[in-house]
This record gives structure tokens, C-alpha cells and sequence, in this order.
């Protein structure tokens, strides 16, 4: 049976098991890779997407919770990269091996939209849940406070 | 793809010669820790090049390479010190992974060798490749090539200056003969411009988007994903299995038996199942009835290896060296320590869990392999395909972390047989239980430390007995011959200055694959020299910083113990004596602390790099927390110091991961831990802020993706005993070793 959803603004439906796990449908049936597959246990982040706008590991989300909902991941941040927190994880060299970075700047997103200027400790809460083995944890906060300032600015020169 | 694309030799050379639009120069990288094996090598290989700079009429510069990025950065230090030598603008370089050639030998990305073995080749070739440009241009202007100059991608001549794009001189300069590259004269280094200047990664885009491509990203018309059930138990067997319920699982394809063997395995195979995608087969397999034939290893224990390690402990263990007479200075000593250190079996887990996917057909294959090691994998590819090297065509992946794992061969053996029996396309996807259960671990080990001191407070004795469950003892074909200095590392070439010295080890016995982890043998060499030379302070009444560096004393060069040459890439006292010095001065390591916290300092040598730590943690019974880490390195020249320092930040967040987290255990003969709620990994929230300095360095560069993680421990612990007067001995550190 199909299951519809939007994804990244386009309406999408695939027809495929509704247990089967949104990372997978995403990576395997509609080859579309940014979204990193981890542990399957939603115990490591590298699977985050954002679902209605929340931060949600899709490695434990059925895809027949997903009908109707709005599905955003990495490649659907930006279409060039000019998101503020990609620009900010640019600017500080945040990857290294880079593989549990499409879930750290989703994370990241998230936590910008609920709290535009984080504390370092809303960046613990937010972020704790995302592993990085190349310990890039420090060059994340930098980054997210980077981009923080910038969209701060934005915002004030839009208003 | 979004990576570069991937063009094998004969297509490169042949679009090269053909079209002659293009400068190529040819030449070959091998990491410097193994030149001598790459030596003999060259010599059996006539004109080997396993990497080239191509510049093309469009002014585009591209560096092809035989090294795999698995986050070190090599895609980005490398073309520097290319782009130095050949002065271009950096925005005109580029990168593209070289194809695997059977005839070249491959020394695979390890070791912390990629700088340190390139930087010489490299610089050598962008000159070459420079003299050959400004060569085309003066012939051009008919003036001599003295005159003229190499300035960001042009030649430039006279006054007012006149010049020549390098795109508009590759047709001409192509046809001269490439200069030896023994004699090429090289840029003086104060003329740097591009080497020792913080640059961006080249890949930090892709790596942002979502668009880089790693192993498991890999796709192919028709291919089916794979996942393996195999024996829990280290060299257990399929004894039976009953495809039936995992067949009835949705979009399951195919159900079969694999064997794996011979060097490199890790198991001895399994059930493979195949499906439309890494869900269904993951279903499958839970689905799948299997009956394991456990054998011998299922008696296996952690307890159990430790009642080896005790056993092998109350005799002497096998001499590796021994100068003047320790045990006769130990027994008569007024003052003399002892200790006894242990570490358990330790898990790589890169992020990316193995994968590799492979497609043979009757004539040829292919494979996406995230490989240190392309070449084995290769190799590898062919024997199961039973199709010459060449016929193999592997196309290296962007890996999602590296650490040593990825030099081996065992997932690519298993893709290897799954395809050959299946026919299609297929990737054999390890889920993170998988990689975790079937690692080649970080040896465990066991060690006993004598020191003696004399009335000045001098090192009079030192001893160190190790038993542990090698590395060599896994590959070495003889076994259990396995003498075991490779075990030690520079813990067999102590820095510290004493008469006598005596070095043992026992071989212990265990089925559990074990490799090269993130620093190898000086991870634990490390944490054991560095904690009781810090004892041995205490002892004396000494600063810990002070007696290190009265016992590392006057500078001089020492070479490295079991080499058996006195020149191989010797300890300079002088510079393991600046790093603690400066990791010392920036931390503060006067200034009082309050109570209830402390500091530790540590330095070690390896990878040809010197590295220092002060760690400052909070201590009381049963809890602590690490405050802060300050590193400093000695890794000579610093190609991209923007670089260094994310290898320092990331070698130590690694390191106190090993420190602080699980031990890998084993029960029944099977690894106990198998995600991360129960081998847990440092997270945002318990990361401390690590600064990191580097001592400024005309030497060549050297490794930098490991020497850090030796230092870590000891320092975190050696703070603990500052803080609380607690010495812990045993990683990780357990609440009850505080207590």
C-alpha cells in the first residue's frame, strides 16, 4: 500500500512494508544517501531528519507513521549548501570523516529553531544525542554559535 | 557521483598521450615509516607511480593519489604541499582518488604516514613539474629560463612583467623530458606561501550537504544489499541453518552459506541474506534459523584471560632487553615501586559500520570499497573471483572513519563470495552490532612495572613485564614465535635515563581477532610508562613535570630500541622535552587549582612525533570529570596547522573515549558489547575543551593522526591521583577505582 508524505517540499509516495524505517526507505528506495545509517537504535543521531520540523531519528520511524508529514533531510536543508549552520560548519572545518555530520547539522537546525541563541548547555541537551568518533564536539558549539550570530543578523537586518 | 571521478591509468595515460593537451608527472608516494620495504619493492618494479599531477589546458591542477580519506584530511594537506612547490592558486587545485593498480605497490593509508611519506615526493613533483613550465615559457620568449618565474599558476618575465598562463604552456611543456626528480631544486621554505597557512578542507562542502559519498552510499543498477548471520563465537562454524522464514520475509531474495578464510578473516563466514534493500535483509536474517558449531574459543573469557595473564605474570617472561642488571639493583634498592597496569580489548567503531559492495561477472569486477588498504581488497576481490588482479577494477570510497579498521580485508572477502555466488551487484552491509562483535580488537593486556631510586631520587632500575594477546601472534604465520616488541613500542625505547633496564614478555592465548587500533601498541605503552613514571615521581617527592624532565636529561638522540639501526628515526630528547614544556607553560601547571581538582601530565613518543598532555580533572570518591585537556605537538612542519590541530582534538576525544567509557569484554567466547548503550562513546556533553599548541618546526613533517592518544590517559589519570591521591591502573576507569 502507498504511503504518501512530503519530502523536502515535493509530495513523495512509496510503496514498500509500513514497518520498514523511514532511513531506509530514504537511502535504499529512493537512493537518496545524506541520511547515515548508524546503529539502528536511535542511540548515535547519524540517521536525524526532521519530521513537522522536530529533530527524529528515522532509523526507528516506521514510514507508515510518517503519512502525511513533513519530511525534511540534509538534502533538503538548502539546494547549495547556503543554509547558515552549513555555512558555519564550513567556516570552522567541523567534519572530519564528516559521516555523522548530515545528523549533527540536522540536530543543529533543530535546536536553532526552538532556541535561536543557545546556551552551551542547550547545545549539551540538544546535541548528546548525536555520536561524532572523529570528536568534532568542539568545532560543532563553535559552529552553532557562529551560525546563531549569523542568523541573528539576518533577522535584525531583516526586521 | 559527487566525489571526483575515477579514471583508471591506462584511460588517463592514453587520453594524455593522445591528446597531448595535458602535463603529467608521474611519481610515486610511500609512506616514510616503510620506505625500506617500498625500496625493495621499487626495485622489483621497474618506473612504479601510484600518483600524478595532471594540469590541463583549462588551468585546472589535478593531484590523482593512492591514499583513502577517512577523515585524516590527506585530500586537502597533500595538494598543499603540491600546490606549494608548483605555486599555484589554491583555488585551481584538485583531487581525485587513484585507481588500484596490481603492478604498483600500494602501501595503503596508515600509520600516520600519509604527510610524512609525501611530503618529499610531492614537493618533488610540483618542482618538476615547475621547471618544466617556466622551460616551455622561456622557450616561448626565447629568453633564458633564469629569468623567468613561477608566481600562482602563471610564468612570469621581466619588466613590466609579461606572462603565460600554465593551461597555455602544458602542450609545449609536455613535451620535454621531466626533470630528476632527485635534483629538482626545491622552494626555499621561507618562500612558503601556501605550507604552514590554516586552509579549509577541500571536502568540508560535500561533507556538509550530504553529498559526499561514502561505501555505503554506493549504488548500482540492480544491486541487492546483503547482511551476514555469523557465528558469535570467535572461529565457530555454521553447523546448519533453515532459510525458510527468513525466504518468507518481503523483498528477501536469496538465502546462502559463505566461507571466509586465510589471512585477513575474521570469521570463518556465515548465512548470507539477500534483498531489495538493508531492511528486508536485516528482517531476514532475523528471521533465519541458524545452528552454530561453536568449537574450542566458546570456553573463552575475559576472566579467564585474565587468569592467564596472572598465570604468565608469576614467571619470567621472555627477555627483550635488558642492559646493566635491573633485577639485582630491584632486589638490593631501598627504594623501589611497584605496579601492575591493565587494559582490556578496545573496538575501533567508525561511524560508517563495514560495507562493501562488489559485482563480479565471468570476465571482470568491480567494487566500492571504503578501504585503507584498496590493493589487499583488491587482491582479495580477485582470488575469490579467480580472475587476474587487473581484471578487478576498485573504485576507494570516502570512508566514514578509518582508525586501522579499515586496513583490513574480512568485509571485503565477505562481499567478495556473496557476489560470486549471487551474480548481481551486491553490498554486504555490517549493522553496528556486526562491527562491533567482529572488530580486530586493540590487543588486551596486562603489565608489571618495577622502578628503582637512588638516594639523589635518580632512575636506578626500571622493569617492565607485559603479557598480552598480540597483534603478531594474529598474523605472524609462525604464531605463538611471536617475541612481542611489537608490543611495547616506545615503551622498549624509554626516554628516561637509566642503567639498567630489563624488558619481558609472555604471549597470551585468545581466539579474538586483533589489529592495529588508533595508536597501536603505544596506546598502551603509553598509559603504563607515563602512569608510573608519574609514581615514580611521587615516590621521589618530585614534581611530575620536573622529574621528567631531570630523567629525560641532556639532549641527545636515542635511537629506537629493536630497529637495529642506530639512525631510524631516533628520539630527540630535545623536542619530547619541548612539548611537556610547552603543554606545561600553557596549562598552567603552577597555578593552584582548588581543592578537589588536579592535573596530569604526560608525554609520548611515536609516529615520529612528540606529544604532551595536561589534563585538569574535578575528583572525589566514585565520580570525576575531565575539565580540560591542553596538547601540545611536535609533528615537525605543519603542512595545514588548521588540520593538525583537528587530528590533536580528534586523537584525544578518542583516547577518552578508551579512557572513560567500556572495555570490550568477552563471555562464552563471544563479545559482549554490541551497540553504543553498552560501549558508549564520548558525547557532546562530556567532551572538555581541548586546546591544542604546536611547536614551530623547520623538520620535516611527521605523523599526526595518532601520537595524541597515548598521551590522554596517563595524563587524565595521573590528574586524578593529583586530585585525590587515588592511582588508577586499570582502563577504563570504574567508579570503584576512585572509591
Amino acid at each position: 500500500m502507498a504511503i504518501s508524505f512530503t519530502l523536502n517540499g515535493k509530495s513523495q509516495s512509496v510503496d514498500v512494508s509500513p514497518d520498514m524505517p523511514l532511513l531506509w526507505v530514504l537511502r535504499d528506495t529512493l537512493e537518496m544517501t545524506g541520511t547515515k545509517f548508524g546503529c539502528g537504535m536511535a542511540l548515535c543521531g547519524a540517521c536525524t531528519v526532521h519530521i513537522n520540523g522536530q529533530a527524529t531519528r528515522s532509523c526507528i520511524t516506521p514510514i507508515s507513521s510518517v503519512a502525511g508529514k513533513k519530511v525534511t533531510t540534509i538534502e533538503g536543508l538548502s539546494a547549495d549548501g547556503s543554509h547558515p549552520v552549513q555555512k558555519a560548519w564550513m567556516e570552522e572545518d567541523v567534519p572530519q570523516c564528516g559521516y555523522c555530520q548530515s545528523g549533527q547539522i540536522m540536530s543543529a537546525v533543530a535546536l536553532l529553531t526552538k532556541k535561536p541563541n543557545p546556551t552551551d548547555a542547550d547545545i549539551d541537551d540538544a546535541m548528546s544525542g548525536n555520536i561524532c568518533r572523529c570528536g568534532t564536539y568542539q568545532r560543532i558549539r563553535k559552529a552553532i554559535h557562529r551560525a546563531a550570530s549569523e542568523m541573528a543578523g539576518k533577522a535584525h537586518s531583516a526586521a | 557521483m559527487a566525489t571526483a571521478p575515477v579514471v583508471n591509468r591506462r584511460d588517463f595515460l592514453k587520453r594524455g598521450a593522445a591528446g597531448g593537451a595535458a602535463l603529467i608527472v608521474g611519481f610515486h608516494l610511500a609512506p616514510r615509516a616503510f620506505a625500506d620495504q617500498a625500496k625493495d619493492q621499487e626495485e622489483k618494479t621497474p618506473n612504479p607511480f601510484d600518483a600524478w599531477v595532471r594540469i590541463t589546458p583549462d588551468d585546472r591542477v589535478t593531484l590523482v593519489l593512492g591514499k583513502s580519506e577517512m577523515g585524516q584530511g590527506v585530500f586537502t594537506a597533500l595538494p598543499m604541499i603540491l600546490a606549494e612547490e608548483l605555486s599555484l592558486d589554491w583555488k585551481q587545485v584538485h583531487v581525485e582518488q587513484a585507481p588500484t593498480n596490481p603492478k604498483i605497490y600500494d602501501l595503503g593509508t596508515g600509520g600516520s604516514g600519509s604527510v610524512a611519506g609525501s611530503w618529499l615526493p610531492l614537493r618533488q613533483a610540483g618542482a618538476a613539474a615547475r621547471e618544466m613550465l617556466i622551460a616551455a615559457a622561456a622557450k616561448r620568449w626565447e629568453v633564458g629560463t633564469d629569468t623567468c618565474k613561477a608566481k600562482n599558476g602563471f610564468v612570469v618575465h621581466g619588466h613590466p612583467e609579461r606572462s603565460l598562463r600554465y593551461g597555455e604552456l602544458v602542450v609545449d611543456a609536455a613535451k620535454l623530458p621531466v626533470p630528476n626528480l632527485n635534483k629538482v631544486p626545491l622552494k626555499n621554505a621561507d618562500d612558503f606561501t601556501i605550507v604552514g597557512r590554516d586552509t579549509h578542507r577541500l571536502d568540508t562542502a560535500l561533507k556538509s550537504t550530504g553529498k559526499a559519498q561514502f561505501g555505503i552510499d554506493s549504488r548500482a543498477p540492480g544491486m541487492l544489499y546483503a547482511v551476514i548471520a555469523r557465528c558469535p563465537v570467535f572461529e565457530g562454524k555454521v553447523a546448519s541453518f533453515d532459510a525458510g522464514k527468513a525466504r518468507a520475509v518481503a523483498g528477501v531474495r536469496d538465502v546462502f552459506e559463505i566461507k571466509t578464510s586465510g589471512r585477513g578473516a575474521s570469521t570463518t563466514g556465515g548465512v548470507a541474506v539477500l534483498a531489495d534493500n538493508s531492511w528486508a535483509a536485516i528482517q531476514g536474517r532475523k528471521a533465519l534459523e541458524v545452528k552454530w558449531e561453536e568449537g574450542a574459543a566458546a570456553n573463552e573469557s575475559s576472566e579467564k584471560l585474565r587468569s592467564q595473564f596472572l598465570a604468565n605474570a608469576s614467571k619470567p617472561g621472555g627477555v627483550l632487553r635488558s642492559e646493566g642488571d635491573a633485577d639485582a639493583v630491584l632486589r638490593a634498592a631501598s627504594k623501589k615501586l611497584e605496579a601492575i597496569y591493565e587494559l582490556p580489548f578496545a573496538a575501533h567503531v567508525c561511524m560508517e559500520p563495514m560495507n562493501c559492495t562488489v559485482h563480479i561477472r565471468p570476465d571482470r569486477a568491480e567494487a566500492w570499497v571504503p578501504s585503507q588498504g584498496p590493493q589487499w581488497a583488491q587482491a582479495v576481490i580477485a582470488e575469490a573471483a579467480k580472475l587476474p588482479p587487473e581484471r578487478v577494477t576498485v573504485h576507494t570510497t570516502l570512508m566514514g572513519g578509518g582508525f586501522g579498521r579499515r586496513y583490513q580485508a574480512d568485509f571485503v572477502m565477505e562481499a567478495a563470495e556473496v557476489a560470486k555466488i549471487s551474480g548481481k551487484p551486491v553490498m554486504v552491509l555490517w549493522t553496528r552490532e556486526d562491527d562491533m562483535q567482529h572488530d580486530f580488537y586493540r590487543p588486551a593486556s596486562y603489565h608489571r612495572l618495577e622502578g628503582a631510586l637512588d638516594g639523589e631520587g635518580k632512575l636506578a632500575a626500571w622493569k617492565h613485564f607485559q603479557t598480552s594477546t598480540s597483534i603478531a601472534a594474529k598474523w605472524s604465520q609462525k604464531g605463538a614465535d611471536d617475541p612481542g616488541l611489537g608490543e611495547f613500542g616506545t615503551g622498549a625505547t624509554l626516554p628516561y635515563l637509566t642503567p639498567n633496564i630489563r624488558i619481558e614478555y609472555t604471549l597470551a592465548h585468545s581466539s579474538a581477532p586483533r589489529a592495529w587500533w588508533r595508536s597501536v601498541e603505544h596506546s598502551s605503552s603509553g598509559f603504563v610508562v607515563e602512569s608510573f613514571v608519574d609514581e615514580l615521581a611521587r615516590a621521589a617527592g618530585q614534581d611530575p613535570l620536573e622529574f621528567r624532565l631531570k630523567l629525560i636529561g641532556e639532549a641527545r638522540r636515542i635511537p629506537q630500541f629493536g630497529e637495529g639501526r642506530e639512525d631510524y628515526h631516533p628520539l630527540d630528547t630535545s623536542r619530547l622535552k619541548a612539548v611537556l614544556q610547552l603543554a606545561a607553560e600553557k596549562a598552567g601547571w603552577d597555578k593552584p587549582l582548588a581543592k578537589g581538582q588536579g592535573r596530569g601530565i604526560a608525554a609520548f613518543y611515536s609516529f615520529l612525533s612528540y606529544a604532551a598532555a595536561v589534563a585538569e580533572v574535578s575528583a572525589r570518591s566514585s565520580a570525576f570529570k575531565v575539565n580540560r585537556i591542553v596538547c601540545a605537538v611536535d609533528c615537525g612542519r605543519a603542512v595545514n596547522p588548521n588540520g593538525v590541530r583537528a587530528q590533536v582534538e580528534s586523537a584525544a576525544i578518542y583516547a577518552l573515549t578508551a579512557t572513560v567509557k567500556d572495555a570490550i569484554t568477552v563471555d562464552r567466547g563471544r563479545v559482549v558489547q554490541a551497540n553504543f548503550n553498552d560501549y558508549a562513546m564520548i558525547r557532546m556533553n562530556e567532551a572538555p575543551p581541548i586546546e591544542v599548541y604546536l611547536v614551530p618546526s623547520t623538520e620535516a613533517p611527521t605523523g599526526i593522526g595518532e601520537p595524541t592518544v597515548p598521551v590522554i590517559a596517563p595524563a587524565i589519570c595521573n590528574a586524578i591521583f593529583s586530585a585525590t591521591g587515588k592511582r588508577v591502573r586499570r582502563l577504563p576507569i570504574r567508579s570503584e577505582d576512585l572509591a
